[in-house]
């Protein structure tokens, strides 16, 4: 079942420049590597999960995408077009058909605008000649759809409970039926009997609206259980993609390991068992990220082979790519 | 099913606004200040109605001999007394009281609207643009403001229009850096980020999404910018240099007052330091309860 | 003699828009060198219980009951007795690290104090015994960097200097508030890994309070389930995990996806955690409740031995056949 590629990220590098403290005017500042080479492709209907610890990019790629931060180099391949190439009136109409929805639910949203006006606001600015009557019938249908009652149009955020602001921002970002959604962390500040009715929410949608999602996470339980194929970041390189089952079936690259045995599993017998493959040492400065593999000074296998020289991300076997010179 | 929903009428929802009114309400000091203040400008207004004399006339009774006859009385129709040529106090205090506030309320609404555009779009943009917009405010804010006044007051005549300019060309570089920091706070929120994701332009990101949530600042530091510029005005008059004969303001009646306080006239001083001193408090009052209402913790 | 024992506990605050009752009427108990999970969300009054033991609660709060440590009844002790048990006795340690401690001082001053005060140590004797403590919760380099701030430390370590705080006085009670709910996945297991050796090594007992049913399961001998302000359900972890008998328990148990398995739909649990002001009357999980019956609105559920074990303990008025 192949479905047709919408997007395809390639080589995306977004660099940042650093002061340090305390240092002159003149000195040239350092290059903060937030995101260092990602690629990846998603189908129509696909879910990717993108999962990392602090640092490792994950949310700046998120942004980088849809140009919310810019990006030094690489390309974002959107139904043929290179996002990045464009300018920012042929990016508008782009914008309609990718959205995205943030991690803080309440702080998404405007605390002066009503939730009416905040899920119309995207119609308002893509469509102004739109009538207040058609406005008014495509805010209630998406109300319908994330599930608030429409009466509530008029109320203001702080009103609402976390998981009904995540619903409210839900609504806005799928008003203009969009094709593709990102999700920064969705469901991270919520409570976890919502979680697992925002979760739920999103596959319904998607199954619904044919939607793509790209769902970023620090919880690896949850991605796996909503993405296809998950995405393995750390200090801004990929270490593997693979489908989510392969992922936890098959993990190849020892940080994939580390970090799935160091998924807490509820159940006593299982954790009670559990051989933890715990990491040595500490995150490194993306400032100044180890030479070769960025990952080889808390890797169990590392030695001179991965200090000189950076493994590529290569294909090991179908949809299964892994960054490591020794991948079992 | 969409029929059902739209016989369930849409309920009103209590946006922030409506939580600080509330908590405004409860606030006696504020109150009671509002309520003075208002009484303070209804009377500016419908004073002059009860007047027997006109703020011009010349008591020639009194003239000369204000310690003795110019006494406050409701006899004589000089409900506040009179002053050293004659004029009546109640008259000339109601006028003072136009022109003072409207001096403060037109000053600080240019301010107003000069600070926050520029804070807004300078704190917005960022970059390049803001420092050089900042660097500018910094320059105009390190020239002695009181001085280029009185310069400007002596080098182009005395008057209410070069008041209003002296006045203009300062008062809004405080507003400015105020409105321009809690941009940048604003700006990191995640419902701009939001808006930006959504395609909104920058224009309307300011105006929409902004100014709206700095609008409590705002609020706060404006009652705290009228009584500031009617110091101002009050002392650039009593130094002589303000509003001109036949106007007057409350730094002119008070300067006279002060100069005939030996001559046991005290009424023609405590008249319209009272109503400077009540005014400024009432303001003070007023923003002390803003800021309480607009208290972010709740938000 | 239990080492804590939490009798009639009842917990209320007042507010501006009413009073809020945060914890309702629980009992329970801790043996020596025991891990006690007390799992719940927002509102369960799960932090305000063991604020309320350590004497933490907000002015506006006011705890009422009994809790005996070590047989003496500490609930609304004076200062002077409180302080003698905060970090001697019973230690805590909170989610956010970096909140907890005084960002300007340098680690060594801070824990320092805390010996200099309690156990009347010399400075350099403090700072020797510090530097001891920092090695045993792994701190590399320990000597050099208990001389740093706390910003200087990233999120795992500062978590780790926390630990070593508490543990210098050798507490026989270790209360953790959420210790690694702000932390990455892979600093959470090695610091839930360090706990439980510092649990074995110091023989002390922890209550543990989260909302993570992973972490609950991997690190605890006994899980209490809050809701509400109330005690849903109690047991060996084993046990509750096993065969969970309150409906709480058993929804929350699906509703979080598992790693280890493939589930098309997660069960949810309709509706949101209950707002404290308005706890509904009767059981207040019984909005949410599949199974909810006339007289779970009516009637507050005593918690009761149930057909799993006698140490298994539920609260709940629908027999659990019916459940299954």
């Amino acid at each position: 079942m192949s479905r047709e590629t919408i997007l395809k990220v390639d080589e995306l590098k977004v660099n940042y420049k650093v002061y340090k403290k305390g240092s002159m005017p003149w000195t040239r500042p350092h290059k903060l590597r937030a995101v260092d080479g990602v690629s990846f492709q998603l189908a129509a209907g696909e879910t990717l999960g993108i999962v990392g610890e602090s640092g490792c990019g994950k949310s700046t790629l998120a942004r980088a995408i849809i140009r919310l931060v810019p990006s030094s180099t690489g390309k974002v391949v959107w139904l043929g077009e290179d996002l990045m190439s464009l300018d920012n009136k042929s990016m508008l109409k782009h914008r309609k058909e990718i959205q995205m929805i943030f991690q803080d639910p309440l702080a998404s949203l405007n605390p002066r605008m009503s939730i009416g006006e905040i899920i119309a606001e995207p119609l308002k600015t893509h469509f102004p000649k739109i009538s207040i009557s058609e406005m008014g019938s495509r805010v209630e249908d998406v109300m319908h759809k994330v599930g608030l009652l429409p009466n509530l149009v008029n109320r203001y955020p702080h009103e609402f409970s976390g998981g009904q602001c995540q619903r409210i921002g839900i609504a806005r970002a799928l008003i203009l039926k969009p094709k593709l959604l990102i999700c920064d962390e969705p469901v991270s500040a919520l409570d976890v009997s919502i979680q697992a009715q925002v979760i739920n929410l999103l596959k319904d949608l998607q199954k619904d609206m044919g939607l793509s999602l790209i769902f970023i996470a620090h919880d690896l339980s949850i991605v796996k259980h909503i993405s296809h194929k998950v995405m393995v970041l750390y200090l801004g390189k990929t270490m593997e993609i693979a489908k989510s089952e392969d992922i936890y079936n098959n993990p190849l690259h020892p940080y994939t390991q580390s970090l799935i045995s160091a998924v807490p599993i509820p159940d006593p017998v299982i954790e009670k068992n559990k051989k933890l493959l715990l990491l040595e040492g500490e995150l490194p400065s993306p400032i100044n990220p180890p030479s070769g593999c960025v990952f080889r000074t808390r890797c169990p296998k590392a030695d001179s082979l991965c200090s000189n020289s950076k493994p590529e991300l290569s294909t090991v076997k179908d949809s299964h790519l892994v960054a490591c010179h020794y991948r079992v | 099913m969409s029929n059902n929903s739209l016989e369930i009428k849409a309920i009103k929802g209590r946006s922030l606004w409506d939580d600080a009114r509330r908590r405004f309400s409860q606030n006696k000091p504020a109150i009671i200040s509002l309520i003075v203040l208002l009484v303070i400008i209804l009377f500016s207004l419908i004073g002059p109605q009860f007047a027997v004399w006109s703020k011009e006339e010349i008591d020639w009774n009194a003239m000369g001999s204000a310690a003795i006859l110019g006494m406050p009385s409701i006899d004589t129709g000089h409900y506040f007394g009179t002053d050293d040529l004659g004029r009546d106090i109640y008259s000339r205090v109601i006028q003072g009281t136009q022109i003072s506030l409207m001096v403060g309320v037109i000053g600080a609404s240019f301010a107003i609207i000069i600070g926050t555009l520029y804070g807004a779009i300078s704190g917005y943009l960022g970059g390049r643009t803001d420092q050089i917009m900042m660097r500018i405010v910094d320059i105009l804010m390190s020239i002695p403001f009181m001085f280029v006044l009185i310069l400007l007051l002596v080098v182009f005549g005395r008057s209410i229009i070069m008041l209003f300019i002296g006045i203009g060309l300062f008062s809004w570089l405080d507003m400015s850096r105020i409105v321009r920091g809690q941009t940048l706070n604003i700006k990191n929120k995640e419902f701009i980020e939001a808006a930006q994701a959504i395609g909104v332009s920058s224009y309307k990101i300011i105006i929409r999404h902004i100014i709206p949530n700095l609008l409590g600042v705002v609020a706060i530091y404006a009652t705290l910018l009228v009584p500031s510029i009617i110091l101002v005005e009050t002392f650039v008059s009593f130094l002589g240099l303000g509003v001109q004969e036949p106007n007057t303001s409350w730094g002119v009646l008070i300067s006279e007052g002060a100069g005939t306080m030996m001559y046991d006239t005290e009424w023609q001083l405590l008249f319209p330091l009272a109503f400077f001193v009540v005014t400024m408090f009432c303001f003070y009052f007023i923003g002390d309860g803003l800021r309480d209402a607009f208290d972010p913790k709740d938000r | 003699m239990s080492l804590l024992e939490v009798n009639n506990l009842n917990v209320e605050f007042e507010t501006t828009d009413g009073v809020v009752r945060a914890v309702n009427n629980i009992n329970f108990s801790i043996e020596d060198e025991e891990i006690l999970a007390i799992v719940g969300e927002s509102g369960s009054g799960k932090s305000q219980t063991v604020f309320s033991v350590m004497g933490l609660l907000a002015n506006n709060g006011k705890a009422t009951g009994s809790v005996k440590f070590e047989g003496n009844e500490i609930l609304n002790a004076p200062p002077k007795q409180l302080n003698q048990i905060r970090a001697s006795k019973i230690a805590m340690i909170f989610q956010d690290p970096m909140t907890s401690m005084n960002p300007y001082m340098k680690i060594s001053s801070q824990m320092s104090e805390v010996l200099i005060h309690h156990q009347g140590l010399s400075k350099r004797a403090a700072i020797n015994e510090s530097i001891r403590m920092l090695d045993a919760v792994q701190i590399p380099g320990a000597g050099n960097r208990i001389h740093m701030y706390p910003h200087e430390f990233s999120g795992g370590m500062r978590q780790r200097v926390m630990i070593a705080m508490s543990l210098l006085c050798q507490p026989k009670l270790l209360i953790a508030d959420e210790p690694t709910t702000a932390l990455d996945v892979t600093v959470q297991a090695q610091i839930m890994k360090l706990l439980s050796d510092l649990q074995r090594d110091f023989n002390m007992s922890i209550i543990l309070i989260t909302h993570d049913l992973g972490v609950v399961a991997g690190n605890s001998d006994k899980t209490l389930v809050m809701y509400g302000g109330m005690i849903m359900e109690f047991g060996t972890t084993e046990s509750v995990y096993a065969s969970p008998k309150h409906p709480y328990t058993r929804g929350m148990m699906s509703a979080v996806p598992r790693l280890d398995q493939n589930v098309v739909e997660l069960q949810t649990i309709k509706g949101s955690p209950p707002n404290m002001m308005n706890i509904p009357q009767g059981c207040p999980f019984s909005p949410r409740c599949k199974f909810s019956l006339d007289i779970c609105t009516n009637k507050t559920p005593k918690l009761e031995i149930t057909t799993v074990s006698s140490r298994h303990i539920s609260a709940c008025h629908v027999a659990y056949e019916d459940l299954l």
